[in-house]
């Protein structure tokens, strides 16, 4: 970012870069909170190779966890990256 | 500032990984000198209190070094914990004995439909992460009334925020104690009320002198005791069963076993369609739609506690809460993904075991929690042989071999039963003992600094006394922790009956009182404060009818409120005939028990009342939208604070005087 960018471009363009992200993630949320569990019934007539679960119960139990953890260190990687491309960020 | 504490507490920061790591070194050779003593022979009940006390001691002598005389140090820890220690005393403070304890009995009894909790008790972190908690944290508050209190206009909204705080978190901290009480009545036989009161002061020296500060690093060291607790009797059983030590991969195998016996079981008459759930059927005990609006109440609510909240102020940086939030839902995701092994574990034990088996041939651990009453089989409680033999006899052509519904189980046995349904020494169970203990301290910790530091600092110091000195502010902090947590310790001891349910009511209070107004705080600058207050009466104030007319007054709600019988999740038929229920003479009895034919089962469109964040939220939201697009927008001011709390570099935006 130039020097030149007037504080209020930057703040309105970082705003809209942040609620991108969080609309994704929102989108990632319910997905893996809601939808996939209204299949349960057909995905628990797959079963999952050698661990022996049926898919819908898994999902339920692990996979969706799994997701929300792992989504929740990507989401604070990439609001800082925001934060570092706007000059937002805070000194390390 | 006290140079001497603050290089000291520095010193402390430094080293971190270093304490505690010893300290774990330490507690695991503490466990190894159990199983030794236990070896040579001292009786199971000593073992419990040394169990109990040495865990105790560790707390108190924590919480005594970490007494401080900084208000800053009090409320918010001196914003110096480092995300991942945070996150490991965020996963203590979250979960509960309810966690702890009844979590895999509910997955247990509920099979599928339970999961509705693990899913609900997870997955609102991510809400704390990208829509609140970071932004709290570069605000500045010392509390979440804090924040209502300046950004909409002064002190009726810190009212509100005070008492939807106090609503939300006293029921729960009193189910908190309730737990403190079960389990050391449970394991050490002292009598409920004296347990209550016992726990209460393991709390107490946990936070009295330190705040926020000592809770903090009790609760890193309460994390550490309930993980260990939690997995090792799992990993064993796993081991030993399946030969590999990852119960959370192994446990798919024990429920194709379990569906396998269901079949079995059906086909030999051991069960009936009836009355057997199977455990991975969805939606035979929740409906579709109370099964989701209870994840998503439970959600939401995560995202609107204030105890949960307040954990993320103590971060040194805006991006550190970010992280923090992560490694919390790591730690707790550590103990809810291994929740539903338990269940497993537990249930194909139960429909191999004892199923099926010859009343007279029945494993003697089950006689241990009979006794308690706690296993009932033939519809009396299993204290001895003889005892189910004659209950069996007396039902009309009973054959001897237990079936399904001769069998009833405590939930909270599932978890306190496990080592001995693995065959593991005592030393085992007392680990599993100090772990529930250590969750149900550590909650009622968080929660009880919550509702006190909400009085303290902003009914006293920021409504009452705004130039009180730091000593008096202190001292009122601590004095009034005192009281709340008698209070609450004395609701617990008459074990009130609806104290599980509370718990859930919490989260659907926070959630309609909290959630709208703190969001769109944050992210809709338009906002106004009449709006906001507008919003948080409404939607608190609907939530709130909807638990209290359908559990106290059913019968009004039914007459007056147009309400309905809930449906029977299976067949969709009533759960109760209204005409029926409503001609009886009690019907229009207002706080009945549990026993009354109407309490929780009636309301609209057939929603459960723990899921009432879902009428109160919605409402919550669209008042804050329409009164606020009705009003003028906000100040300049206003609005510049917002875009300085989206930003995480400078300054933050409430500056508290700290001496």
């Amino acid at each position: 970012m130039p020097e030149s960018t007037d504080l209020k471009q930057r703040e309105e363009a970082h705003w809209a870069k942040t609620s991108r992200l969080m609309w994704m993630h929102l989108g990632v949320w319910f997905f893996f909170g809601y939808i996939i569990h209204m299949f349960v019934v057909p995905l628990n007539k797959i079963t999952v190779p050698i661990l022996g679960f049926p898919l819908g119960f898994y999902m339920a139990a692990q996979g969706s966890l799994i997701v929300f953890v792992v989504m929740l260190f990507m989401f604070a990687k990439q609001q800082d990256k925001i934060d570092r491309e706007y000059g937002f960020a805070e000194e390390d | 500032m006290a140079t001497e504490s603050s290089s000291g507490s520095g010193d402390f920061l430094n080293n971190l990984g270093r304490v505690y790591s010893i300290y774990t070194g330490g507690f695991l050779a503490f466990v190894i000198l159990i199983a030794v003593l236990e070896q040579m022979g001292v009786p199971n009940k000593i073992l419990g209190y040394l169990f109990v006390f040495f865990t105790l001691a560790v707390y108190a002598i924590i919480g005594v070094l970490s007494r401080t005389a900084q208000v800053s140090e009090y409320y918010v820890a001196g914003r110096s914990v480092p995300a991942f220690y945070n996150g490991m005393a965020t996963g203590a403070d979250w979960m509960s004995a309810a966690s702890f304890v009844g979590m895999a009995g509910t997955l247990f009894l509920l099979g599928y439909d339970g999961i509705a909790w693990v899913l609900g008790w997870t997955g609102g972190f991510v809400l704390v992460s990208i829509l609140i908690g970071p932004y709290l944290r570069k605000f500045g508050a010392y509390t979440v009334p804090d924040f209502l209190a300046f950004r909409y206009g002064g002190n009726f909204a810190r009212g509100l925020g005070v008492v939807v705080l106090v609503a939300c978190s006293f029921t729960y901290v009193t189910a908190q104690i309730y737990g403190t009480g079960l389990i050391a009545s449970r394991f050490l036989g002292m009598p409920f009320e004296l347990a209550v009161f016992a726990g209460l002061v393991g709390i107490l020296v946990c936070s009295m002198l330190g705040g926020m500060r000592a809770v903090t690093w009790t609760q890193v060291a309460q994390y550490i005791v309930l993980i260990i607790a939690y997995l090792t009797p799992i990993v064993i059983l796993s081991t030993k069963k399946y030969g590999f030590p990852i119960p959370e991969l192994t446990y798919g195998l024990a429920i194709s076993d379990i569906i396998a016996r269901e079949q079995q079981m059906l086909a030999s008459g051991l069960a009936t369609v009836a009355n057997l759930k199977p455990h991975i059927s969805p939606f035979i005990n929740y409906s579709p739609l109370n099964f989701f609006a209870i994840i998503l109440c439970m959600m939401v609510g995560t995202a609107s506690l204030p105890h949960i909240l307040m954990r993320y102020f103590t971060t040194p940086s805006v991006r550190e809460a970010r992280q923090s939030v992560a490694w919390s839902l790591l730690f707790i995701f550590l103990l809810y993904f291994s929740a539903p092994a338990y269940a497993a574990f537990s249930k194909l034990e139960v429909y191999t075991n004892i199923i099926g088996a010859d009343v007279s041939a029945l494993k003697p651990w089950i006689f241990n929690w009979g006794e308690l009453g706690l296993i009932q089989i033939c519809g009396k409680n299993a204290g001895s042989i003889d005892a189910i033999v004659a209950a069996c006899k007396a039902i009309a052509g009973h054959t001897g071999v237990v079936r399904l519904q001769d069998f009833v189980i405590n939930t909270d046995v599932i978890v306190l039963s496990t080592p001995e349904i693995a065959g593991l020494p005592y030393v085992i169970s007392g680990l599993v003992a100090a772990g529930g203990l250590a969750a149900a301290l550590s909650t009622a910790d968080g929660l009880l600094l919550a509702i006190a530091n909400a009085l303290s600092h902003d009914v006293y110091y920021k409504m009452i006394d705004p130039s009180a000195p730091t000593v008096r502010r202190l001292l009122v902090a601590r004095v009034l922790l005192l009281i709340v947590a008698i209070v609450a310790a004395a609701t617990a001891a008459t074990k009130p009956g609806d104290i599980l349910a509370m718990v859930g009511w919490a989260f659907s209070l926070a959630m309609a009182g909290n959630f709208p107004a703190l969001v769109m705080g944050v992210w809709w600058k338009r906002t106004t404060a009449t709006g906001a207050i507008c919003g948080i009466i409404a939607g608190f104030g609907l939530c709130l009818f909807y638990l209290v007319t359908t559990r106290y007054f059913p019968g009004a709600g039914v007459k007056y409120y147009g309400m309905t019988s809930l449906l029977n999740p299976v067949t969709g038929a009533p759960l109760v005939d209204i005409a029926k229920a409503m001609a009886l003479p009690n019907a229009m009895e207002a706080f009945p028990t549990l026993a009354h034919p109407l309490a929780n089962k009636v309301g609209w469109f057939g929603l459960t009342n723990i899921a009432c964040g879902m009428l109160g939220a919605p409402l919550g939201f669209a008042v804050i939208y329409v009164v606020s697009l009705l009003g003028k927008e906000p100040s300049k001011e206003m609005q510049a604070y917002v875009d300085d709390i989206r930003k995480p570099r400078g300054r933050t935006v409430l500056e508290e005087k700290t001496t």
